[in-house]
């Protein structure tokens, strides 16, 4: 694929839980090689977005409209295998969660859930996935370590380095950096911005000026609709929408 | 009402709770206190080790050797754990990750349905249908070590279902999301991840439940045989430390009156080593 391909399209995405409207007629386009940055106060419908996009939201009474097109696929679809969905589209949650195991059983957990046991193809995978998550030097003597020992913002590049070792094509971030240090984040920040040479990376933050730092478009979610997307540059420069332009500033609320 | 007023009011009730509060644990203190008043002096006078490790248990004789009993009450629970503890466990898995919610609403109030069965009817339905089936098949009276576990694997269910099934809600979705996320299915996700997050509650529901077993009286005695001797097979009748006094504290008297309770007090240090156990895992989860 070349660069700049759409990787995600969304046209028309509406979501209901019940009665509740969660996201509302959203339309944007994720492409390859880009960060794209998703801000929005809390419950505006960031993470329900990116569970869309994983297939991982579920909810009693759910109603989609619209079409998701992910690498392709329509992924809204009820026919949806959500397994191989699931390992070329990584996801890595606000809250680190490293599995109680070792740092690199961690690594190679989902290359072993897929019946891959050859060494040699474990280790290197390991080893690409944490020098992509800019770890490798940190860990290397102590790969067999408990993970659970490692520090917050080392655990939360191990669970990015975990993603990469499954090679996905898209990654997708929740609030990746909210409960970490500002050293951790900037090392999370410098990963990401490595990592888009070969991948789409969806990065959603309620932090704008982290999305400013580090993503190439963005959008502005607020109460389940899409308010106003476009080159980052340009949105927090000359935003189109009064609404965008108080979120930034901070005058919301 | 003034202001003040409230605030005396709040203080008057804040008081009652807490004397509510202390009177619980005042009777759990009186009831300690009795047995051990009534059961040490006994022990004194016989000597612990000829109390517990004597297998010699005949009152009339002046022997009050318990260790057989001991020994029962130990396999009954261990039993009951084997029986009970797996299909419990496997029960809770099936309601928190593998069933919908309208499942969920009928097989949950069935199970506290089980809570409330009276033991004197499990001990019925065992000695009615599982005793026979035991001892045509098996061999033996029937009324054994074998049948105890297995009716008291059943009641000591709801126990380890509520718990385990409290613990396995309280892993937080994330944790699932993470292992979805990385291509889990969801058995991968409940057996590597899931299970392992839950692992502290699930071991405080276990424990728990051998407390409820080793403490189970009335369904034991309808089954197990009441035979003194340490069983050698699981088709052995056995008598267990809680049988032994419901069934002597009719007639008893004097000393023999005393063991009994010095009967409790082994018990006793039983269901608390328990209960710590459970306590310190269930605290251990907290701590995480
Ligand atoms: N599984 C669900 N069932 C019902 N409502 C949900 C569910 N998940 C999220 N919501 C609701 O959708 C809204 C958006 O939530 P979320 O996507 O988590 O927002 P954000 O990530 O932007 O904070 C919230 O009001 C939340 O309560
Ligand atoms: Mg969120």
């Amino acid at each position: 694929m070349s660069a700049k391909t759409v990787v995600i399209e969304a046209r028309d995405v509406s979501l209901r839980v019940g009665e509740k409207k969660i996201l509302e007629r959203i339309n944007l386009e994720i492409r390859r090689n880009e960060i794209f940055g998703i801000m929005g106060p809390a419950g505006s419908g960031k993470t329900s977005f990116l569970k869309l996009v994983n297939h991982t939201f579920r909810a009693a009474g759910m109603a989609l409209e619209g079409a998701l097109y992910v690498l392709g696929e329509d992924v809204l679809g009820e026919d949806v295998n959500p397994t191989p969905l699931r390992r070329k589209v990584s996801m890595v949650f606000a809250t680190p969660v490293v599995l109680p195991m070792s740092i690199f059983e961690n690594l190679v957990y989902g290359l072993k859930i897929q019946g891959i046991r050859d060494k040699h193809t474990l280790r290197e995978a390991a080893e690409r996935g944490l020098k992509a998550a800019i770890l490798w030097e940190e860990v290397r003597d102590r790969l067999h370590k408990p993970a659970q020992k490692l520090s917050g913002g080392q655990q939360q590049r191990l669970c990015i380095a975990r993603a990469m070792a499954l090679s996905p094509e898209i990654l997708l971030l929740d609030e990746p950096t909210s409960g970490l240090d500002p050293i951790s984040t900037f090392r999370i920040e410098e990963a990401l911005k490595e990592l888009k040479r070969h991948h789409a990376i969806v990065l959603v933050s309620n932090n704008t000026k982290q999305i400013a730092r580090v993503s190439d478009r963005c959008a502005f979610f607020l109460m389940g609709e899409l308010i106003e997307t476009g080159k980052t540059a340009q949105v927090f420069t000359v935003p189109k929408e009064k609404k965008t332009d108080d979120y930034i500033a901070g005058r919301f609320g | 009402m003034s202001a003040a007023d409230i605030k005396r009011k709040e203080k008057l009730i804040q008081r009652i709770f807490l004397v509510v509060a202390f009177s619980s644990l005042f009777s759990l203190f009186l009831i300690a206190l009795f047995i051990f008043v009534e059961g040490l002096p006994m022990i004194w006078k016989v000597g612990l080790k000829d109390f517990l490790l004597s297998t010699r248990w005949s009152p009339t004789k002046g022997h009050f050797g318990i260790f057989a009993m001991i020994v029962s009450s130990f396999w009954v629970t261990i039993g009951a754990l084997l029986f009970g503890g797996p299909l419990g466990l496997m029960c809770s898995i099936f309601l928190v990750e593998f069933s919908s919610a309208r499942m969920r609403a009928v097989i949950k109030p069935a199970l506290e349905l089980l809570a409330g069965i009276p033991s004197v009817v499990y001990g019925f339905l065992g000695v009615v249908y599982l005793v026979p089936l035991v001892r045509d098949y098996l061999g033996g009276p029937g009324l054994s070590l074998l049948t105890s576990c297995i009716i008291l694997g059943i009641m000591i269910l709801p126990t380890v279902i509520s718990i385990s099934v409290d613990s396995l809600v309280a892993v937080p979705d994330s944790y699932r999301e993470a292992a979805f996320s990385l291509g889990a299915t969801r058995w991968q996700t409940t057996h590597m991840v899931t299970l392992h997050a839950a692992k502290s509650g699930i071991i405080t529901a276990l424990v728990l439940g051998m407390g409820r077993a080793v403490g189970e009286t009335m369904a034991v005695i309808m089954i197990a045989g009441n035979a003194l001797k340490i069983p050698l097979s699981p088709l052995d009748p056995i008598r267990t430390l809680t049988s032994n006094i419901a069934l002597e504290m009719g007639y008893a008297s004097g000393l023999h009156r005393q063991a009994l309770f010095a009967t409790g007090i082994v018990l006793f240090f039983f269901v608390m080593a328990l209960n710590m156990i459970a306590t310190l895992f269930a605290r251990r989860k907290v701590l995480k």
